[in-house]
């Protein structure tokens, strides 16, 4: 038998194959790009060469509509930020703002909000976790751990009445203090959470498909997701132990006993593995918080140039209908200056840079996205896998339109 | 916490650091546009720094600052290390127009960043590779958070970009949107327009309420004028 390039030498009609490389869009409106994001691939065979990642498609003018209301008029627009965790968009904005204000809220307050953005950060693990398995064809574990979602939320219905943009923090406390029978519903699901996660987690961890498609996808090294501004689970799956919960503690945290898990290698196996560990970690962070959360005492400070006052003072003394009145209508007056505060949120470092001109408008508001830093590193992690690797990389960065885009 | 950053940067730096602040435990120091990339190689190379975790990079507009001849621009960036567990913001003053030196030489996220301060500011980064808007989209006109530009703006959809004749019109009205901002910066950097919220204005006698007609006229008159700027 002649060898196969003879044979197509001699052949007038010899098989051609394209040598340039393929130009392919993906997104922005394709099932896997959860949210909008546009991906323009180069593509060698299955193999991508290059990639240009577009963010922008969910861009609603964020930063601008901040500078036309009160600094209270913004808790709105964070919970749309991260929809799936707005609880710690919520409280990380109260804590930016009252760091410029230099007050402290009571403790109560703070373990309260710990511990209703824990709760939050579960949804935001279980969501991800659920979504990149259902993506690579497993739809029971996601239908389980969304079951336990709603579980949560109803938790958060309950003390906020709204399932998902929460709008519950406010600047100097919280909206209402906690509902009798807070500690016992958060007490009932905690089992419930961690046998659905082992449930999960068996369903998943030894199955093949999940395997192949998870172990070695999508790396990124230690020193390129530092240098990139990588944080988060992304960034702890590279090896690097960096948690603001622990790095640099805000709220209560410094009282808790908790670990920081991270991966080494940073792929996608140690991604869906170091949000999983979190989930635990987070449930045991509420455990402590339960128990040291004091029953009674103030969730907000008393302050009427901060808070507004009790609806039934407003009602029968001047003195209140003037507090709330210019609270309303001028909103409360930081001083002038700058901060930058962060904490923790489900996808990483969540940073407010907030200016303010000592008027009762915040003069630039700037959000520091974990997402947008985390989906920069994107494209080196999709770089030079297969095009059906894109899936599950993606799915494990877990970036959020509403707060890529802002 | 980061008090000793800014030690460290004076004795390396010396006179390049022209100002320091400290508020509410945030250190920044202000340094010229020419300093710009030198300090961020200091930061980043100098073992007792060790920053090499990029954080962020933003702008602020100060358009009263260039009125009185200052510098109008605010451009800061963030960073923090890993090992020392300490951070510095560091901020310049840029004039209108003027170029910055790109710092994706020295952290690599600052790509993005970069990429958004442009699209939003108008602010280019000299020796960036891929300078292009990101979030917004090519066709737009202005840069969105410049104080001057309006937030009830509306700019008309992008015509299919590979056929002829098919301009759409706006979504909607120029009256509609979100026509209350607080500071009317158009107003108030013409010096004709001191006040803080229109509402408020009006509840001090600062201003008189304006009846249903003269608000319909005045949106009436603004129609030609927004649409010749296209």
């Amino acid at each position: 038998m002649e060898p196969a390039d003879e044979i197509l030498e001699d052949d007038d009609e010899a098989l051609e194959i394209p040598a340039d490389p393929m130009r392919l869009n993906m997104g922005p409106s394709h099932p896997a790009m959860h949210g909008t994001i546009r991906m323009v691939l180069d593509l060698d065979g299955e193999t991508v060469m290059n990639v240009d990642v577009q963010p922008g498609y969910l861009h609603r003018g964020f930063e601008k509509s901040c500078e036309r209301g009160t600094w209270a008029q913004v808790f709105p627009y964070v919970d749309r930020l991260n929809y799936v965790s707005p609880m710690l968009n919520n409280v990380g904005f109260a804590l930016a703002v009252e760091k410029l204000l230099d007050v402290k809220v009571p403790d109560r307050c703070q373990y309260y909000r710990v511990i209703l953005g824990e709760l939050a950060r579960i949804c935001d693990h279980f969501t991800c976790n659920g979504a990149s398995a259902m993506e690579l064809g497993a739809f029971t574990p996601f239908l389980w751990l969304l079951k336990v979602r709603d579980w949560v939320w109803d938790i958060l219905e309950k003390e906020s009445g709204a399932r998902m943009t929460h709008s519950f923090a406010r600047i100097g406390g919280m909206a209402a203090p906690p509902t009798e029978g807070f500690k016992d519903d958060v007490r009932a699901i905690m089992p419930e959470i961690r046998k659905v996660v082992g449930e999960a987690e068996s369903l998943l961890l030894k199955n093949r498909i999940f395997l192949d498609r998870m172990e070695g996808v999508g790396k990124l090294s230690k020193e390129r997701a530092l240098a990139l501004g990588v944080t988060g689970p992304v960034l702890r799956s590279t090896g690097v132990a960096y948690d603001v919960r622990k790095d640099h503690p805000y709220l209560v945290y410094d009282r808790f006993d908790f670990d920081v898990p991270v991966g080494t290698d940073g792929d996608n196996w140690d991604r869906f593995m170091v949000r999983t560990e979190e989930i635990r970690q987070s449930l045991r962070i509420i455990e402590q918080a339960l128990d040291q959360m004091p029953d009674e005492g103030p969730v907000s400070i008393d302050d009427p140039r901060i808070m507004l006052p009790e609806k039934r003072e407003v009602y029968s003394t001047i003195e209140a209908t003037i507090a709330h009145f210019k609270l309303v209508m001028e909103g409360l007056k930081p001083p002038k200056g700058a901060v930058y505060s962060f904490t923790e949120a489900g996808n990483g470092e969540l940073g407010f840079y907030l200016v303010s001109d000592g008027s009762g408008t915040p003069y630039r508001l700037r959000v520091r996205p974990p997402c947008w830093f985390n989906l920069q590193a994107a494209r080196e992690m999709i770089m030079g896998d297969m095009i059906a690797d894109i899936i599950p990389t993606f799915g494990s960065v877990n970036m959020i339109g509403g707060e890529c885009d802002r | 916490m980061s008090a000793k950053v800014v030690k460290k940067l004076q004795s390396v730096l010396g006179d390049a650091i022209l100002e320091t602040s400290s508020f509410r435990g945030d250190e920044e120091v202000r340094v010229a546009l020419k300093d710009w990339v030198r300090v961020a190689q200091v930061l980043r190379d100098d073992p007792e720094l060790a920053m090499n975790h990029w954080t962020d990079l933003t702008a602020v507009d100060w358009p009263e600052r260039e009125v009185e001849g200052q510098p109008r621009f605010d451009v800061l960036f963030s960073v923090r290390s890993f090992e020392k567990k300490h951070r510095i913001r560091v901020k310049t003053y840029v004039k209108d127009g003027e170029d910055v030196p790109t710092l994706t030489t020295v952290w690599a996220g600052a790509n993005w960043a970069e990429r958004e301060v442009f699209d939003m500011f108008g602010i280019r980064f000299a020796g960036h590779r891929d300078l292009r808007r990101i979030l917004m989209y090519d066709e737009f006109v202005g840069y969105p958070l410049r104080k001057d530009y309006p937030i009830d703006r509306v700019q008309p959809l992008v015509e299919y970009r590979d056929a002829d004749d098919t301009l759409k019109l706006p979504p909607f009205g120029i009256e509609e949107g979100q026509p209350f901002a607080r500071v009317d910066w158009e107003e108030r950097l013409a010096g004709r327009d001191e006040q803080v919220s229109p509402s408020i204005a009006v509840q001090t006698g600062q201003r008189r309420a304006l009846s249903d007609s003269e608000i319909a006229e005045a949106q009436f008159a603004k129609k030609p004028e927004e649409s010749a700027a296209e």
